[in-house]
C-alpha cells in the first residue's frame, strides 16, 4: 500500500514539475529558431532598421515598426483601462455597498470572460465607423480603435484586481482616518489607496502585459502595414499581429518567414517576462504588508 | 471647510458612478449592437451547414464540431495534470527554493500571451513531434495554456479547506495520500469545478494559438467519428484531422469586407457568446452555492 502511494505522490509531483518543462519548452523554441535568425541577419539591422519587410522581395529586418506599433496600441490601451479600472475599484471597494458590490464583480468577471475575437469585431465593424465620422481622414485600419476596444478589453482584470488590492487594506486604517474627521473621499484617495499602491500597480502591470500580448483585437482592427507612425488615426502592425499574419499564410519550415515569427515571439516573451515578474513581486510585497 | 469635504466627496462618487455606468454601457451597446446584426442569420441551417464562398449558404457546422472535439480533449487532459499538480504543491511540496521557484513560474506561465503557447505549438508539437495542424496539437496547445489556471484555483481551493479536516482523518488512522483524495479534495471540489469551467470558457475563446498552430480557416468536413462498425468500436482517429473552430470562423468572416460575411461573423458570435456566459454562468452559481453552504 504505501508503495502504491508512493507512485500516486510520485506522479503529482511530476505533474508540478511538468509546468517548468512548458516554460523551458516556450524559451527552447523561440531560442532554436531565434539563434538561426541572427545566423543570416544582424543584430544590428534588427535594433537599427527602421523597415520590417519580411514577406516582401527587398527584405528588411527592423523590428523598431512592430515594436513602436505594439507601444502605440497598448499606450492607448492603457490610458483607458488605467483610469477607468481604478475608478471602479474605488467605487467597488470604498463606495459600494456590499449588494451592489456582489452583483457587479460577477458582471465584470463575465466581461472578462468575453472572447477577444469578439473585441476586434467591435473594433472594426462598430468603433471605426464611428470614428470615421469623426476624424474623415482615419484608416480603415488604425491603432486608435483597436487601442480604445482594447482597454476597455482590460478595465475588468485591472478593476477586479485593484478593488482585492483596496479590499485587503485592513479596516483599521480607514477606521483611524475616520476618526481623524476625514471624509470618505479624504479615506479613499489620501488612505487606501497610498497603502494599496503596490498591489494597485501590480494589477496596471498586470494589464499592461495583457496589451502588450493581445492579439486578435490589434489583428483585426490596427492593420496588416508595419509603420513607423505615432499617429493613432493610421495603420499599424503590432508583434502579435505580425505573427498572425505570417501564420494565415502558408510559410515553408526553416525560410526566414518563418523564424521571423520565433524572434517576434522571443521579444514579445521577454517584454512581458519582465512584466509579469514586475507584477509578481509587486503583488508578494504588498501582500506580505498584510498579512495574506 | 466641512462642506468642501462634502462636495469633493459628492464629486468623486458622481465621477465614479459615472465612470461604472459610461463603462457599462458602452460594452453593454456593443452586445446589443452584435445581437441586432446577427440574430436574423441564426438558423437551422446556419447550425448545419459547412462554410462557403456564398454568404448566403455558410454556415458553422464545422467550426462548432471543432470546438466541442477541441474543448473535450482539452478537459481529458488539463483537469487531471491541474489537479494532480496542484494538490502535490498545496499538499505535498515543502517550502524551498524549488517551490517558490514553480510558484513564480506558474504565475509567470498564466500571464505569458496566449500566441506565445501558440508558437510553442507550431515549432514542438505540429513540427518536432509531426502531428502537424491536427485536433491533437491543438488540444495539446490550449491545454497547457489553461493549464496554470486549474493551478492556481485548486491550490487557492485546497487552502480554503479547514485544517482541522485533516487531522481528524490523521487521527482516524488515514495516511496522507487517502486524506488528501477521500477529504480535502472532495471538500474543496466545488473551487475547483468553477476555475476549471472559467479556465474552460477562456479555452473555447481562445484564437491566436490556434491560428499560430496552422488551424485552417476553411474547413468543409467533420473529424473522424469516435464510434465505428467493428471492434473496439471506438476510436481515437478524429484527432488527428484537421480543424477549425468557431472564433477562427468568426475572424475569418470579419476579416472579409463583404457586408453579408460581417453579419455572418456575427451570428456565430451570437452562438459562441451563448456558449462562453452559459459556462460562466454555472460557474458563478457554483461559487455562490458553495460560499452559503460554508457560512452554514
Amino acid at each position: 500500500m504505501c508503495f502504491k502511494e508512493r507512485i500516486y505522490e510520485n506522479t503529482i509531483k511530476f505533474f508540478a514539475y511538468l509546468t517548468v518543462f512548458i516554460t523551458l519548452g516556450i524559451i527552447g523554441v523561440l531560442l532554436f529558431e531565434t539563434i538561426e535568425f541572427f545566423e543570416e541577419v544582424s543584430l544590428k539591422d534588427f535594433i537599427f532598421d527602421t523597415k520590417w519587410t519580411p514577406l516582401f522581395e527587398d527584405k528588411h529586418f527592423g523590428i523598431l515598426p512592430l515594436f513602436l506599433g505594439t507601444f502605440l496600441t497598448s499606450a492607448i490601451a492603457l490610458s483607458i483601462a488605467v483610469p477607468f479600472g481604478l475608478v471602479i475599484a474605488v467605487f467597488l471597494s470604498e463606495y459600494a455597498n456590499q449588494n451592489l458590490r456582489k452583483t457587479l464583480k460577477p458582471f465584470l468577471e463575465l466581461l472578462a470572460g468575453v472572447p477577444t475575437v469578439v473585441y476586434g469585431y467591435f473594433a472594426l465593424l462598430t468603433v471605426t465607423p464611428i470614428f470615421k465620422k469623426i476624424f474623415p481622414t482615419i484608416s480603415t485600419f488604425n491603432a486608435l480603435s483597436a487601442g480604445i476596444v482594447m482597454g476597455f478589453m482590460i478595465i475588468p482584470i485591472v478593476a477586479s484586481l485593484s478593488d482585492d488590492a483596496l479590499n485587503a487594506v485592513p479596516m483599521s486604517l480607514r477606521e483611524g482616518a475616520y476618526a481623524l474627521g476625514s471624509s470618505r473621499y479624504e479615506v479613499s484617495l489620501k488612505i487606501v489607496f497610498p497603502a494599496a499602491f503596490s498591489g494597485v500597480a501590480s494589477a496596471c502591470i498586470l494589464g499592461l502585459s495583457r496589451a502588450v500580448g493581445e492579439t486578435m483585437v490589434v489583428a483585426i482592427a490596427a492593420g496588416q502595414m508595419p509603420n513607423l507612425t505615432i499617429n493613432p488615426l493610421e495603420s499599424v502592425e503590432t508583434i502579435t499581429a505580425y505573427i498572425v499574419q505570417v501564420s494565415l499564410g502558408d510559410t515553408p519550415v526553416g525560410s526566414i518567414e518563418y523564424k521571423t515569427i520565433f524572434v517576434c515571439g522571443m521579444v514579445l516573451f521577454m517584454v512581458t517576462f519582465i512584466f509579469n515578474l514586475l507584477s509578481f513581486y509587486l503583488r508578494k510585497s504588498f501582500e506580505k504588508k498584510y498579512g495574506k | 471647510m466641512a462642506n468642501k469635504k462634502v462636495l469633493k466627496d459628492k464629486i468623486l462618487l458622481i465621477f465614479a458612478l459615472f465612470f461604472v455606468i459610461l463603462s457599462f454601457s458602452i460594452l453593454l451597446l456593443l452586445v446589443i449592437d452584435i445581437f441586432i446584426k446577427g440574430f436574423s442569420h441564426i438558423s437551422i441551417s446556419f447550425l448545419f451547414s459547412y462554410p462557403s464562398r456564398i454568404p448566403q449558404k455558410a454556415g458553422i457546422l464545422s467550426s462548432w464540431v471543432g470546438t466541442l472535439w477541441l474543448m473535450f480533449g482539452t478537459a481529458l487532459l488539463s483537469i487531471p495534470l491541474g489537479i494532480g499538480a496542484g494538490i502535490y504543491l498545496e499538499e505535498y511540496a515543502r517550502k524551498n527554493f524549488f517551490s517558490n521557484l514553480l510558484e513564480v513560474n506558474i504565475s509567470n506561465l498564466a500571464a505569458v500571451p496566449s500566441i506565445i503557447f501558440g508558437l510553442l505549438g507550431l515549432g514542438l508539437f505540429a513540427r518536432t513531434f509531426g502531428l502537424g495542424r491536427s485536433i491533437l496539437t491543438g488540444v495539446l496547445t490550449l491545454s497547457i495554456l489553461i493549464l496554470p489556471m486549474i493551478i492556481m484555483t485548486t491550490r487557492e481551493s485546497l487552502r480554503a479547506v479547514p485544517f482541522s479536516i485533516r487531522e481528524a482523518s490523521y487521527a482516524l488512522g488515514a495516511t496522507k495520500w487517502k486524506t488528501t483524495i477521500d477529504q480535502v479534495l472532495p471538500v474543496a471540489f466545488p473551487n475547483i469545478l468553477t476555475g476549471i469551467i472559467l479556465g474552460l470558457s477562456r479555452a473555447i475563446g481562445e484564437t491566436a494559438p490556434l491560428i499560430t498552430i496552422g488551424a485552417l480557416t476553411y474547413i468543409a468536413f467533420l473529424p473522424t467519428g469516435p464510434i465505428k462498425g467493428d471492434f473496439p468500436f471506438i476510436t481515437f482517429k478524429g484527432f488527428m484531422d484537421p480543424f477549425t473552430t468557431l472564433p477562427i470562423q468568426i475572424f475569418n468572416w470579419v476579416s472579409r469586407p463583404q457586408r453579408a460575411f460581417q453579419e455572418k461573423a456575427a451570428a456565430a458570435i451570437i452562438i459562441l457568446l451563448l456558449l462562453v456566459f452559459f459556462l460562466n454562468g454555472i460557474a458563478i452559481y457554483l461559487r455562490i452555492k458553495y460560499q452559503r453552504r460554508l457560512k452554514e
